[in-house]
């Protein structure tokens, strides 16, 4: 159908500006865990820490730069976003999960997965 | 430089061994699929076609064309699974005791991993997409989906992967690890050829159109509904096609970047699933049916929905339990997300995992069996009509039930473990994926075939091969139940056991039964083509339907309706009916339209020497070839007309004709 009667509803679609400053962050958060880890900077748990806590705060860059989700967001795109945090904590908390008890259970020599229980 | 360091450069790891020169089978296969190939080009060369061909088809944006194009290349993708499951019922037929059969095993391997791949993502994907692109704008009102140019693209990315498993028939070879590709086996340590790469390479490229085809029906179904379809007025396939999307959306990432990292641990050395330096090959298990269960319900939810509106329309009566359908629906889309580790119970994830996890499994029977119970209730004292989609339903009803039943004792993890890896699985699966999956895309065909083309499918020859399908299926898996209690393990090239001789020869007789059934489809096309103009549907509403697919002509215009509907009720187009609404306006107004691109073909084609290249490591290609597709990208989004209105007079024309037609 046309543009004109299906994009009158939509939010800000955001400038280049915008776009700009959301890859210039998710470039700064990839780096960072990435050269600290290579570099041997932090080791066990610590690197674990900020290896998922700057992919969370990367997650966050995504949708408030790229999906445009800043509270006058319509009730769709706060739904997606609801399924979104839906499918992620199933597939965070259900792979630390299974496979915290794989290791536990079938390799009993090698090093588990360091998290708290 | 000489010749030796040369020639690596120029073609990566092509050599002349990696033709199939010394396989007579596969020789056999590959110059079939090019006699075919040629003959294809000729009758397009004899019928001056190429210019109707690029201009109608290839270049068209058009959501109709576009599904019809996805399911022809499902069928011929159905041909070239079935040989192969042909071939491996044949092979266990035959290899009994000291007998070999004629597959040896490096073969037999790639067979059942190619049965599996094809059949899942070049048959069965394209064809419920399929079935989504022909119907859903159509039951919406809608003139187009909501990026047309996006959805060629799609529709070509697919064709891409599946002409590069087609490819590993004739050059190299393809996977020979199952339709999962299980670490450490299809690590470079276990499977140094080529197989493995064909078939991650195929899978991603094809991966990219499906989630890309997700986002697009998400935002069509949201965004251009007609007016006064509220979401509890929409269709149930629409419904179902929206959640299936959703399920898309959220689980193909999961397999693009599990696919990813086994490519890291194969091109640059890297041990997420290595045996050794820390790898965990356990967890590509937990990743790829985190992907692989919501997979078959993408699979299933989009036949659910036809099967809704096949009941609803033959049986002349409402859906019985509408909301509870779209509730179900919902349920079971949610859930799909809840129950993967039952994939895996012997995996070792010790009793409180897999008992949740047999719970959840469990659970996931109730929205099921809610949707079997409203179809009957829909039935119950309905005037039924016995047409071809109805059987297909009924069958699909009954298998469907048996084949659920099976799962749910799979779900309870202590049985699992005696079932694990046997036929009884093999069994189960196929009773669930043909006797739903498949028999719902043949009832949604013969349903939907006279929208889609304007003339009927041969009815004698329809319900021909529906009982060839439906009685060949049980003889064909039957046995397998059996088989697996007997111990019979999956994928077996070859077993001592004569004992299990006669079912594998039963079973090879009911393949050779559903084989009469292709033959039946494809005799049935040949013959509906042939009588076409005694099959003419005038009318668009043959079936007397109830939504707005039926509301216009068939074949639909290309611009669907001429007035966008006014939609009061559910089942819009029966209260239209009712009410004496005509779907035509009073007087033509110019309609807005997308034009046709050449984009998304080129970038979908270009996408197979890309992916050929970095299969055969030629980088070169792969540069040259992945530049090509992002610089067309970018060519083409300077590219700013993009449509068009149809002018008044020439709306006025083709309605004209279609109302002539109609009163002939």
């Amino acid at each position: 159908m046309s543009a004109h009667d299906t994009h009158a509803s939509h939010g800000s679609h955001g400038g280049a500006g915008s776009y700009l400053v959301g890859f210039v962050l998710a470039v700064v958060l990839t780096v960072i865990p990435f050269g600290a880890v290579m570099k041997g900077m932090v080791h066990g748990s610590q690197a674990v820490a900020l290896i998922m806590g700057a992919a969370v705060i990367q997650i966050l860059v995504h949708l408030r730069y790229f999906l445009h989700i800043d509270g006058k967001t319509d009730r769709w795109t706060l739904q997606a976003l609801i399924f979104t945090i839906f499918v992620l904590g199933i597939v965070l908390g259900g792979s630390l999960w299974v496979m915290h008890n794989m290791n536990t259970n079938m390799m009993p020599t090698a090093m588990q997965m360091p998290m708290g229980d | 430089m000489d010749m030796a360091k040369m020639m690596p450069m120029m073609v990566g790891k092509l050599t002349m061994d990696s033709l199939p020169l010394h396989e007579p089978i596969v020789m056999g296969a590959t110059a079939f699929m090019g006699l075919v190939g040629l003959g294809v080009v000729y009758a397009i060369h004899k019928t001056n076609f190429w210019v109707p061909l690029w201009r109608d088809w290839l270049t068209s944006v058009d959501h109709k064309k576009i599904g019809i194009m996805y399911i022809i290349l499902s069928l011929v993708m159905l041909l070239r699974g079935f040989s192969d499951a042909i071939m491996m019922r044949t092979q266990q037929a035959l290899a009994a005791g000291g007998a070999q059969g004629y597959l040896p095993p490096s073969h037999f391997d790639q067979v059942f991993t190619a049965h599996g791949v094809i059949m899942i993502f070049f048959m069965a994907m394209p064809f419920v997409i399929g079935l989504m692109n022909v119907v859903v704008p159509l039951q919406i009102g809608a003139r187009d989906v909501a990026f047309p140019y996006l959805n060629s693209l799609s529709f070509w990315l697919t064709v891409s992967g599946a002409m590069l498993v087609n490819a590993s028939l004739a050059i190299g070879e393809f996977a020979r690890t199952g339709w999962l590709a299980y670490p450490p086996l299809s690590e470079l340590a276990y499977s140094p050829g080529v197989g493995v790469d064909y078939y991650i390479w195929s899978l991603q490229i094809s991966g990219i159109g499906t989630t890309l085809a997700g986002v697009n029906f998400i935002a069509t179904i949201l965004k251009m509904r007609a007016p006064g379809m509220d979401l509890m007025k929409m269709p149930v396939f629409t419904w179902t096609t929206l959640c299936t999307n959703m399920l898309i959306v959220a689980a193909f990432p999961i397999l693009t970047v599990t696919l990813a990292l086994l490519t890291l641990d194969r091109y640059l050395g890297f041990h997420f699933f290595t045996n050794d330096m820390g790898g965990n090959p356990m967890n590509y298990v937990n990743l790829i049916w985190m992907w692989g269960h919501p997979e078959v319900y993408i699979l299933v939810i989009p036949v659910f929905g036809a099967f809704s509106e096949i009941v609803a329309t033959f049986s002349g009566k409402p859906l019985f339990g509408y909301k509870s359908m779209v509730y179900a629906t919902m349920g079971i889309a949610g859930a799909s997300f809840l129950v993967w580790l039952h994939h895996f119970f012997t995996m070792g994830s010790g009793a409180n995992v897999n008992a949740f996890f047999g719970i959840t499994t469990m659970l996931i029977s109730i929205p099921t069996g809610v949707k079997i119970f409203n179809w009957l209730f829909t039935m119950y004292k309905g005037r039924v009509r016995m047409t071809v989609p109805v059987m297909w339903t009924l069958g699909f009803m009954l298998t469907f039930v048996i084949g659920g039943m099976t799962g749910v004792m799979l779900a309870l993890p202590g049985a699992d473990f005696v079932l694990h890896n046997s036929l009884f699985l093999i069994a189960h699966f196929h009773n669930v994926i043909i006797g739903g999956v498949a028999f719902g895309c043949f009832a949604a065909m013969n349903y939907w075939f006279p929208k889609a083309f304007g003339f009927h499918l041969n009815e004698k020859l329809g319900k021909a091969a529906f009982w060839c399908w439906f009685v060949g299926f049980y003889i064909a898996f039957m046995p397998l139940y059996a088989l697996g209690f007997m111990g019979a393990t999956r994928r077996l090239q070859h077993y001592a056991d004569l004992a299990w001789q006669p079912y594998f020869v039963v079973a090879c007789a009911g393949a050779g039964l559903i084989l009469l059934g292709i033959v039946f489809q494809i005799t049935q096309l040949v013959v509906s083509i042939r009588d076409r103009e005694q099959n003419r549907d005038l009318t668009g509403d043959p079936w007397n339907g109830r939504t707005l697919e039926w509301a216009t002509s068939s074949p639909p215009p290309f611009y669907n309706f001429a007035k966008t509907p006014k939609v009061e009720e559910l089942d819009a187009w029966l209260d239209m009916k009712k009410k004496g609404i005509s779907p035509l306006p009073e007087t033509f107004q110019p309609i807005h339209m997308p034009r046709n691109t050449w984009a998304g073909f080129v970038i979908g084609i270009i996408t197979i020497p890309l992916g050929f290249a970095l299969i055969w490591h030629i980088w070169w290609l792969a540069a040259v070839s992945f530049l090509g597709a992002i610089g067309c990208a970018i060519v083409h989004s300077f590219n700013e007309d993009r449509d068009y209105y149809v002018p008044a007079e020439e709306v006025a024309e083709i309605e004209g004709r279609a109302a002539i037609a109609k009163a002939a």
